[in-house]
This record gives structure tokens, sequence and C-alpha cells, in this order.
């Protein structure tokens, strides 16, 4: 190790999810000098996502990626659905011929493979790459500034001008070098998932799609069991990916484990159908930093940044993370190659730029927008369970034909209403979603 | 699913266990070198929610003759226990670069 990497780098990126992957080809681009670190075998053997591409966020650093990329299916149609605990669900559909047309907005893909080709375009980029090499800490100089990290290999100090902390949610380095606190169990999303497999023309069949068109299924409702969460189901080539999530601070208060909440999502009447005979080839979990704007730590220090889900950057209500992973990790590339090239130092004061571009971007607009919504959420459980309940026992009502008058279906739904929540609890709830959405 | 259990009608999607889930993942398991350790049992005794042996997707955390009983193999390194451990009695690493789960898909 030490013949190999004996030299100094420019930049060090510890990690090569989407967060380090973005920043370490946009470096190498520059023809910075760039070291990127990854426990895993290869770059995606420890990595979980659901998973969709937004192709805005790789476009902005790989213009062409749809000609190598490996893709799975472009989206043509969202599902929203509001399941109860397993009999009924109410959904809208959303398909568009808009999401038709080339280039596609967004795409399933299998991470493992997916980050694999990133990893080659980093590479090929000129960066060097180490896999099979944990980073157990960073260097710092008696000021206080990174100077490196440590790996646990033999001689496996590496120096750089500045260290990209691109490690993931549980953000390890930086928490231990006190660069941010453990994530608390309020901010973290625990979802676990499963591929199935299944011919691509049975999969065509049941969602409606041909060729290269997926679906997506985003989920919530009573089926987390009153845990804040959701479930969801997507359309791969000749799979499918089914998950569910929720937060750590409700799953620790109840007893079903993970593993038997996606069999509740797997059994519901609504998913069942739609994943029969589905040959389970991986079960994964993976935590989500859903924290949003309040939970972000110190984003920038003498001699480093923090991209990615290791600083929190994932936006819980739209679903997104990996669009912001690869955009704060541009942005800090873009940021040091702009400090390299002026030939200033990597301190906190000329690292803030980071942090100042991503206040103009729609990263932290998004994340300022929503920032009161995760809390909002989890203290209003009623919000995701009750109402969508409600809706369905109301749908229930009203379109079993039984010889009872309509008018009197009305009435026993206000009732029901009226029994689980005031009119002024009602009124509080439009006012907080409204607060917390607008 | 046992063949005395078997359901007569057998649903369309099988109910399955934790266990078979795992049996799907590949590991290279770092034998006799744990990456997460409980720090002091004496802690685990004290501690009436045991959330980690309900939260962990893996069920590497259970209760073994009324202990907290760890075993790590089939370790999905996901960091859950670590997070609800309110103690924060879990001694939490990640494994050797190259050891733990290798995931085909993600």
């Amino acid at each position: 190790m030490s013949e190999t990497v004996s030299e100094k780098f420019d930049a060090i990126v510890v990690g090569a999810g989407p967060a380090g992957n973005a920043a370490a080809y946009t470096l190498a681009k520059a023809g910075l000098a760039v070291l990127q670190i990854e426990r895993g075998e290869y770059p995606g053997s420890k990595n979980v996502q659901g998973a969709i591409l937004y192709s805005h966020a790789l476009e902005a650093i790989i213009p062409d990626f749809r000609d190598s990329a490996p893709l799975e299916r472009h989206i043509v149609e969202q599902r929203m659905w509001l399941l109860d605990e397993s009999t009924s669900y109410t959904g809208a559909h959303f398909r568009s011929e808009e999401f038709n047309k080339p280039p596609y907005n967004r795409y399933t893909i299998i991470r493992a493979r997916f980050d694999k080709w990133f990893s080659q375009q980093v590479r090929d980029a000129g960066a060097l790459v180490i896999c099979e090499t944990t980073v157990t800490g960073l260097l710092k100089n008696e000021a206080g500034k990174v100077i490196g990290v440590r790996t646990e290999r033999e001689n496996g100090d590496i120096l750089a001008d500045v260290v990209i902390l691109a490690d993931g949610v549980n953000s390890l380095v930086g928490q231990r070098a006190g660069l941010r606190p453990d994530i608390a169990p309020k901010d973290a999303a625990l979802a676990v998932k499963e591929i199935l497999f299944l011919p691509k023309e049975v999969i065509e069949q049941r969602f409606n799609v041909s060729g290269s068109q997926g679906v997506v299924i985003e989920i919530a409702g009573s089926i987390t069991g009153g845990m804040l969460g959701t479930a969801f189901l997507y359309t791969n080539k000749d799979s499918l990916a089914i998950g569910v999530g929720c937060i750590l601070e409700d799953m620790k208060k109840q007893k079903m484990t993970p593993a038997e909440l996606l069999e509740r999502v797997k059994r519901h009447p609504a998913i069942r159908p739609l994943i029969e005979g589905g040959e389970m080839k991986e079960y994964a979990a993976h935590l989500i930093p859903e924290g949003g704007y309040n939970a972000l730590p110190q984003l920038y220090g003498d001699g480093w940044v923090m991209v990615g889900d290791s600083a929190g950057f994932v936006n819980a209500i739209h679903r997104e993370g990996s669009n912001l992973a690869m955009t704060t990790g541009r942005i800090a590339a873009e940021t040091v190659i702009e400090l390299k090239t002026a030939g200033k130092p990597f301190s906190a004061a000329n690292l803030a730029a980071y942090k100042a571009r991503l206040d103009d971007s729609f990263v932290m607009k998004d994340l300022k927008k929503y920032a009161e919504a995760p809390d909002m959420l989890l203290d209003n459980p009623h919000m995701l369970g009750m109402y969508p309940d409600f809706l369905a026992r109301s749908a229930q009502t009203m379109l079993t034909v039984d010889g009872i008058d309509k008018r009197a279906k009305q009435r026993e739904i206000l009732a029901r209403l009226k029994q689980k929540r005031s009119l002024w609890g009602i009124i509080g709830d439009a006012y907080k979603f409204w607060r917390a959405f607008k | 699913m046992s063949g005395e259990n078997k359901p007569a009608n057998p649903p369309a999607v099988p109910q399955i266990n934790v266990e078979e889930k795992l049996f799907q993942n590949r590991y290279r398991v770092d034998t006799g070198r744990p990456h997460i350790r409980i720090r002091d049992e004496r802690v685990c005794g004290g501690c009436d929610a045991k959330p980690c042996t309900v939260c962990c997707p893996a069920g590497c955390w259970r209760i073994e003759d009324g202990k907290v009983d760890l075993v790590t193999d089939g370790c999905l390194e996901c960091g859950t226990c670590r997070i609800v451990c309110e103690p924060k009695n879990v001694d939490w690493n990640y494994p050797r670069g190259g050891f733990g789960i290798l995931f085909k898909f993600g």
C-alpha cells in the first residue's frame, strides 16, 4: 500500500457512492490528483437504494451517461397509494406521454451495477480508486486542520490538501473526528427491501408498460403500523424492487421487526398480485437520513467538506436522495477546483463557498421548504394513518350499494370522522400540514 | 416453512422469515473478528426495551435465556442497532475492507 500511495494527493474522497463518485469524477476531470477510497469489494457492494435515478443530477456531471450507464426502465407512470393494514387501498396515478419522450427524466437502476459503471467513469477520468479499504479516521495537524486520512492498512496514512467525506449515512469518519454528532433515531429511517425476479413480459403485463417503460409506486398509510414511513414498489427490466422504511424513533417503540413489516407489505391484497411468483434474490437494508434541513450538520471546515448521505442530504418528502448526493458531490468538487485554480488554501473560510453554492441550488431551497415537515409528521402520526384509513372507509361506504340512501351514508361518514377527530383538531391538522408543506 | 405447519392452501406469496431472506445474500465473513460488540453486557441486562432485538433488520440481536445475544454474521451494516441503543452500549464499526455483506444488486 505504501508503495502505491506514497504521494500526496490534491483531494481524497472517502466512499464510492453517488456523492463520492460525483465528486471524484468532477475533480479528476479537472486534472486534480484524486484518491478515492471504498471499503467494499467493488463500488456498489455496500450500497443500497430503491432505486430511482434522477437524470438532471447525473447529466450535470456526465451529459451523455445514457449511452453507457446500466439503466433499467424509464418512468412513465407514478402511482401514489395509501394502504391500510390488510384490506384496501386508495390511490392516485399519474401517467404522461411527456415522460415517454427522450431524454427521459427518471430511471429505475440497480445500484450494484450502476455504481460499478459510475466508478469506471471515475477511473477513466484519471482518479486512483482503491477498494476493500476502510478509512478509520482523519489526520489533523497541530492547528486542527484535516490533512489526510488513516486507513486500516499497514502504513495506511495518506495525505491530501482536502478530504471529501462521502462515507454514507452512518458518517463514522466525520463523527469520530468530532465533525458531527451521530444521527438521531428521529432523523433516520430504516428501509428494508427485496429484489424479486420475474420474466420481463410478466412485469410489462402487470404494470401496463412495454419496451423500457417503467412504473414507480410510492406507498403510505397504516400499512406501516402507525410508524412514520413509506413503502415502495419499482419496476426494473426483469425484476421488482419492493421495500418499506420507517423512522427509527417510531420503530423502536413497537414490536414488529422490519422483516415482518416487509412481509406485511408483500401480503397486502393491493401488492400481492403484482409480485406473485417473483423469485427473491437479495434482502437488503439501509438507513436513510430523513431529518432534512434542521438535522444538517456543519458541512465544511479546515481541510474537509461533507457531501451526500454523510451530511444528511435527503428530501424525504419527495423521496429524493441520490440526486442531492450527486449534486452536493459535484458542487463540493467545483468549489475545491476553484480554490485550487486560484491557489487559495482549503481553509474553513474558503470552503464556506461550498455552502454558499448549495444555498443557491435546489438542494438547500428544497430542504428549507420542507424544514418543518419531518418533525411535524413524526409528532402527528394520525396524518399518515387516521386520515388515509378514514378516506378508505368513506370510499367503502359510498361505493357499497346496499339500499341505504346516500345522505345517510354521508351522515355515517361524518359521524365517523367526528369520533376520530374534533373539528378544531381537523382545522389544526390542515394548518400544520399547510405550514409544513407550503 | 416446515411440513407440519403448511396451510391447506398456501398463500400466493409465502411468508418467509429473516433467516430465509438472509440466505439469498452474499457475505464474506471475517471469522473471529465481529465488527459490532456489546460494550457492557450488564447494561443490556438493565435495559427493558431492548430495541436492538426488534429493529435489527437481519435479526442479529436476539434474546437468549433472558440475555441479549449478538451474532453479526448476517449483518447488513445498516447502523440501526447503534442508533436505537439509548445507553450507547454498541461498539459499532464497519468490517475490515472487503469483508461483510456484498450486495449483488443493492
